[in-house]
């Protein structure tokens, strides 16, 4: 009955035909202009804009390149690292694919960091973005358990003492901590079990929970519109004759080409790792995860892969309470569940870094040092900077980095939690913002 | 911006630089996986010397020509362990007959470049010592109390560990100086036998990652695809950009 009610396709020459049938089925038309030829993005997006993009590429990449190596792995506790170095050796390109899948899982990260960066930069969370802003925290939390599952399948020394180490955190909490961790390993201790379950959950549960948490996130995006660097509503200003914004311009083909150029760039910068450096000398496959596991022998010094060290280093710089790790673990927990909250925690008059007061620059250019430095810390052993002298006041004996991730710890949170106060006070000192975006 | 991004960078350069491992400095290997008979050379070497406890089990012997070898020079000259050209470099000995001979397993080398470094080898290999109190009678200094006796002894000849001690006149600091001396010469002179560990080093790094000069070879036509794409795209984005502002 509807078949008849829309008008043609037209403009696809050939295809018009089989596009109208398709229409007048499905809703087709209406999809690409929604979300490409007519979702207007502001037309001044800088390099910063480029990272949500590149992030869907790499699940794309992380996808593809994951279901060719679920061909020829065996989640096996007997089977699997070998099964792994046979992909390497045996499997027709089977080096290229594994090689993409590890340099993948940490580009995932670094984009991801990148676009979360640009999030705080520009104010992207903020009102009416506030849930775009929670999927996309809650996106980042099963990325986090993707990795995390994912490592634990090539089935390395790494692998095995990483997971050992992150159940255990789970084991800390009071009262339900070692049930729950025995429920996660499905077994006293990481063992074939456990693989199997980590398996499953890396290969089906979690990349489907991702795939619906991006298109929410990308719903959301859309029906709210992109913020941009002036962080300044595009929508308030429209074309009288169109009724679109006169500050934006189509999605496609403006920014799928700029996209486009970007994803030249970024495959090049990949390829580089994938084929020169797929170990980037260590960081991204660390040399213990060419042993295979082995639950007799535990590794002198245990770090999570890079992307997550900062809160690894929060984690290790709270000392233990009534005899319990648990406040450490309680922090760690908490410095990720805080971006949440971040939406009602800012109180400035503009959105964008652009257009801020003092305080909150410095509380932000505080955070990105902070944070890297914790990440350089997670890695390394706290004996990394030595100890303070004997007998120095507070401190004496303890070790530097310990007391350095203590304090950037501190700044890491009070960019959170001294936010409502130091935005509020930068409100006489921000800059106007302009009416219309600027470049 | 432009500050926030030097700090991004400068930020990023601790992180990149590698951790110091304790224990003596590692020499730079001779790693050259062009040199195709220093890994024929290395290969022969590996199977006649270590695979008799240790096992390469992710090595097939067919493999090897990759190396320039033939299946038949394969099969007469490096085939021991199987009669399977497709068979893994697997050692027949049982582990529990290693474990009561040597107090642990030898462990596979299939990858051991690339857990240990092909620094590490090349210099533990070179840095064995006499040393009585150990049951096997060798000792290491870069892996102090190491099982392994020093298989290449025939080669390298037997070396001992001087151990000196002089106070600094200064500070009165008492500083060790620990110098491996050869006591007694083997059959190769000390710039023959570093050759000979090089060519075995060299081997073992190949053999941690057969595909990597595949994988470098790939990694430039793939970067010069790349390029071209990145030029066509920035041209085409250019195109439909210039009336944009």
């Amino acid at each position: 009955m509807a078949a008849t009610e829309k008008t043609p396709v037209t403009g696809a020459g050939p295809f018009n035909g089989v596009l109208t049938w398709v229409d007048q089925r499905f809703p087709l038309m209406a999809l690409w202009k929604d979300h490409l030829s007519e979702y207007y993005a502001p037309k001044n997006f800088n390099f910063w804009y480029y990272f949500g993009s590149l992030a869907l590429l790499v699940l794309v990449i992380q996808i593809v390149s994951g279901i060719f190596l679920t061909m020829n792995y065996k989640p096996d506790a007997h089977d699997a690292f070998a099964s792994v170095e046979y992909i390497m050796r045996d499997v027709p390109g089977g080096w290229l694919i594994r090689y993409i899948h590890s340099t993948g899982a940490s580009f995932f990260f670094i984009t991801v960091y990148l676009h979360m960066v640009r999030g705080l930069m520009y104010g992207s969370y903020r009102r009416p973005r506030e849930l775009l802003w929670i999927f996309g925290v809650v996106i980042y939390l099963a990325l986090m358990a993707e990795a995390f599952f994912g490592y634990l399948l090539p089935w390395g020394q790494m692998s095995f003492w990483g997971a050992q180490v992150i159940v255990n955190l789970f084991g800390t909490i009071p009262f339900i901590g070692e049930p729950l961790a025995i429920w996660i390993r499905g077994d006293y201790n990481v063992s074939d079990a456990t693989l199997n379950r980590f398996f499953a959950l890396h290969v089906a549960a979690l990349p489907m929970v991702l795939l619906g948490l991006v298109a929410a996130h990308i719903m959301a995006l859309h029906e709210v519109g992109s913020n941009n660097p002036d962080g300044i509503e595009i929508k308030k200003n429209l074309d009288p004759r169109t009724g679109t914004p006169l500050d934006g311009i189509p999605f496609h083909p403006y920014y799928t080409v700029k996209d486009l150029m970007g994803t030249a760039v970024f495959l090049i910068v990949f390829s580089a790792v994938v084929f020169f450096a797929p170990e980037m000398g260590g960081y991204f496959l660390e040399a213990n995860n060419f042993i295979p596991a082995d639950p007799l022998k535990t590794p002198l010094h245990i770090a999570p892969v890079w992307y997550f060290t900062p809160f690894y280093a929060m984690l290790r710089a709270v000392p233990p309470m009534f005899n319990s790790q648990f406040p450490g673990v309680l922090v760690m927990g908490c410095a990720v569940l805080i971006l949440f909250a971040l939406p009602w925690l800012d109180r400035g008059g503009v959105k964008s870094i652009r257009y801020r007061g003092p305080r909150w620059k410095m509380a932000f250019a505080a955070l990105v040092v902070a944070f890297l430095i914790l990440g350089y810390l997670g890695v390394e052993p706290t004996t990394v900077w030595g100890a303070f002298p004997e007998g120095f006041p507070l401190v004496g004996g303890d070790y530097i980095a310990t007391w350095v991730a203590r304090l950037l710890t501190l700044v890491y949170f009070f960019f959170f939690l001294g936010m409502p106060w130091y935005t509020a006070r930068d409100r006489a000192q921000e800059k106007p913002e302009p009416q219309r975006v600027t470049w | 911006m432009k500050k926030i991004f030097a700090l991004l960078v400068l930020a990023l350069v601790p992180v990149l630089a590698c951790a110091e491992e304790e224990g003596p400095p590692l020499e730079q290997a001779p790693v050259n996986l062009g040199d195709k008979a220093s890994l024929q050379h290395g290969a022969a070497i590996f199977i006649n010397n270590c695979l008799n406890c240790h096992s390469a089990s992710l090595m097939r012997y067919k493999k090897l020509e990759d190396l320039g070898l033939s299946e038949k020079q394969i099969k007469d000259n490096l085939l021991f362990t199987t009669d399977k050209i497709g068979g893994n470099m697997s050692v027949p000995v049982d582990p529990k007959i290693s474990k009561a001979a040597f107090g642990v397993v030898p462990p596979d080398l299939s990858l051991i470049a690339r857990s240990r470094s092909a620094d590490w080898l090349y210099t533990y290999l070179r840095s064995f010592y006499r040393d009585a109190k150990s049951n096997s009678g060798w000792n290491n200094t870069v892996f102090p109390n190491v099982a392994m006796p020093n298989v290449l002894w025939h080669q390298q000849g037997e070396q001992a560990l001087q151990v000196t001690e002089r106070t600094n006149d200064i500070t009165g600091d008492k500083i060790e100086t620990r110098k491996l001396v050869l006591e007694r010469p083997g059959a190769m002179s000390r710039i023959e036998f570093d050759r000979y560990v090089g060519d075995l080093v060299n081997y073992l790094v190949y053999m941690s990652e057969p595909a990597q000069t595949d994988r470098k070879q790939w990694g430039v036509v793939v970067l010069f695809f790349l390029a071209g794409f990145f030029v066509l795209a920035f041209l085409l984005k250019k195109e439909y950009w210039k009336d944009v502002r």
